[in-house]
């Protein structure tokens, strides 16, 4: 196969695998929080209820697609597209196994962490061309948020970056094949995991829309699939962060006896599962208390994290 | 942290609690015998009409959704011409069967009775008459009641002694 065209059937493959992951997303989190909650979750459309996601489509598209007339129309068009494009973009640099992967960037890692930061336009742009007040205020929820949490987000990060002595993420993953980054990088997986919560804006950190003081904050005017692809953006958001966890610091598609690509997989999947046990679990916070565990715990935390990372790998030479 | 840590292992092991779900149409709730479901008029175990049409279960309804005729027939016992709930304004709130002197109308455990049409939901008295005494399986209301009926004379019900004459001296 030349390489044009192994490339395309690769981002084609990639694209179709994670729309229906995003899609599948929907059908596990409802059975899971069911699970963790005595109940059953949908179990009567199809197999278990896993066609319970056509359905759901089908209910989505064909709902009404109203844009209010006091918005600002081309804002509150593009802003659901961009939350969606970000993530797909991100997952460009993402080496899925040995040589699956759309682009090879050797600042793989920048790249990822640039994306992540664009998402929060989608939302900060979408609570203010709603020209609502509890969408405005979730939209600067979220900005404020996610500026707190992609300081330490990216600070968390640079341990491995020094361990591995690349910001390629195909690199980094090579560099664990004798010890995951999870252990000498404790304290950073911890403080990538819960930038990464806050960064999709799932529970807890989910205040840019909390549901129950801003009605829905920030998609609150939203309808139709244009509110669908806010939640394929979060449910791709979720891949996105529990796929870079693995790669980062679970040895990526690293394993014995199964394929690399079944190893990434089922790694991404324990993690997607964690995300979904922290939303059955914990309540939201303030948003102060957010900010100020963002500033006063996460960052020094995040902080010392890399200067002991540097000093030891100084003092080892 | 602890605290968070915790919480996340008790919500994990929730995972292999038994369900709380009942999966209706395949598995049935349990309803209690006193469940407040669909309303009923029962029969004495000789197989007459309990009610004696008296309209005190319409009177006590708050949503006048019962409606009823009283008539007699030659032997002087009471009974409804016609006999009417209207369930799709019935709130199901037990009055008529308190206020009921005879045990005639009953609530039973059932619910499902679910319709297409409007109009299907009131219910006339050969849709409420059942064949059986329901709750009461001894009760016979002309029985123990003083009232000459055809057959049955004053004093001759159970438990009742002959009337006394009250203008008479004699012991």
């Amino acid at each position: 196969m030349n390489e044009p065209i192994r490339s395309l059937v690769i981002i084609v493959g990639v694209l179709a695998v994670l729309m229906s992951v995003s899609a599948g997303l929907i059908w596990l989190e409802r059975r899971l929080l069911a699970l963790w909650q005595d109940r059953y979750g949908p179990n009567r459309v199809g197999p278990f209820g896993s066609l319970q996601v056509l359905a759901d489509m089908i209910k989505i598209l064909s709902k009404e697609d109203w844009i209010p007339p006091f918005a600002d129309k081309p804002v509150f068009v593009i802003a659901p597209a961009l939350i969606v494009v970000t993530v797909l973009l991100s997952f460009a640099v993402i080496p899925f196994a040995p040589g699956i992967a759309v682009v090879d960037l050797n600042i793989g890692l920048l790249f990822f962490l640039a994306m992540s930061s664009m998402g929060v336009y989608s939302v900060v742009l979408a609570g203010w061309s709603s020209n609502n007040k509890y969408a405005l205020l979730g939209g600067l929820r979220a900005a404020a948020q996610m500026l707190s949490y992609e300081v330490f987000m990216g600070l968390s990060l640079m341990g491995v970056v020094l361990l591995a002595g690349s910001f390629n993420l195909r690199e980094i993953v090579t560099a664990q094949q004798r010890i995951w980054f999870c252990i000498p990088q404790m304290l950073g997986v911890v403080i990538f995991l819960i930038a990464g919560i806050a960064e999709t804006r799932r529970l807890p950190f989910d205040l840019p829309e909390a549901e129950s003081e801003l009605v829905a904050g920030y998609h609150a005017e939203y309808s139709g699939m244009k509110f669908g692809m806010f939640f394929v953006g979060e449910y791709l958001g979720v891949t996105l962060i529990s796929a870079m966890i693995v790669t980062l610091f679970f040895g990526g598609w690293l394993g014995p006896v199964l394929p690399p690509l079944v190893w990434f997989a089922l790694k991404t999947l324990i993690f997607i599962c964690f995300f979904i046990l922290l939303r059955a679990t914990l309540p939201r916070p303030r948003f102060d208390q957010l900010m100020s565990y963002g500033w006063k715990v996460m960052l020094p935390l995040a902080l010392l994290n890399l200067v002991v990372t540097g000093g030891v790998l100084l003092a080892i030479g | 942290m602890i605290s968070v840590l915790r919480g996340l292992w008790l919500v994990f092991l929730h995972a292999f609690r038994k369900r709380e779900t009942i999966q209706y149409p395949d598995e049935k709730p349990y309803l209690p015998p006193r469940w407040r479901g669909r309303i009923i008029l029962s029969r004495d175990p000789d197989g007459g009409e309990r009610c004696v049409a008296c309209y005190l279960c319409a009177v006590a309804c708050p949503v006048d959704c019962i409606s009823l005729q009283a008539t007699e027939e030659a032997t002087g016992r009471r009974y409804p011409e016609f006999f009417r709930i209207n369930f799709s304004r019935c709130i199901f709130c037990g009055f008529c069967e308190e206020a009921c002197p005879t045990y005639a109308i009953q609530l039973t455990p059932d619910f499902e009775m679910s319709e297409y049409q409007r109009q299907n939901l009131v219910y006339e008295k050969e849709d409420l008459l059942i064949d059986g005494p329901g709750k009461y399986p001894g009760y016979n209301f002309y029985r123990v009641a003083g009232l000459a009926v055809g057959g049955k004379d004053k004093g001759e019900a159970e438990n009742e002694e002959p009337p006394v004459d009250v203008r008479s001296l004699l012991p």
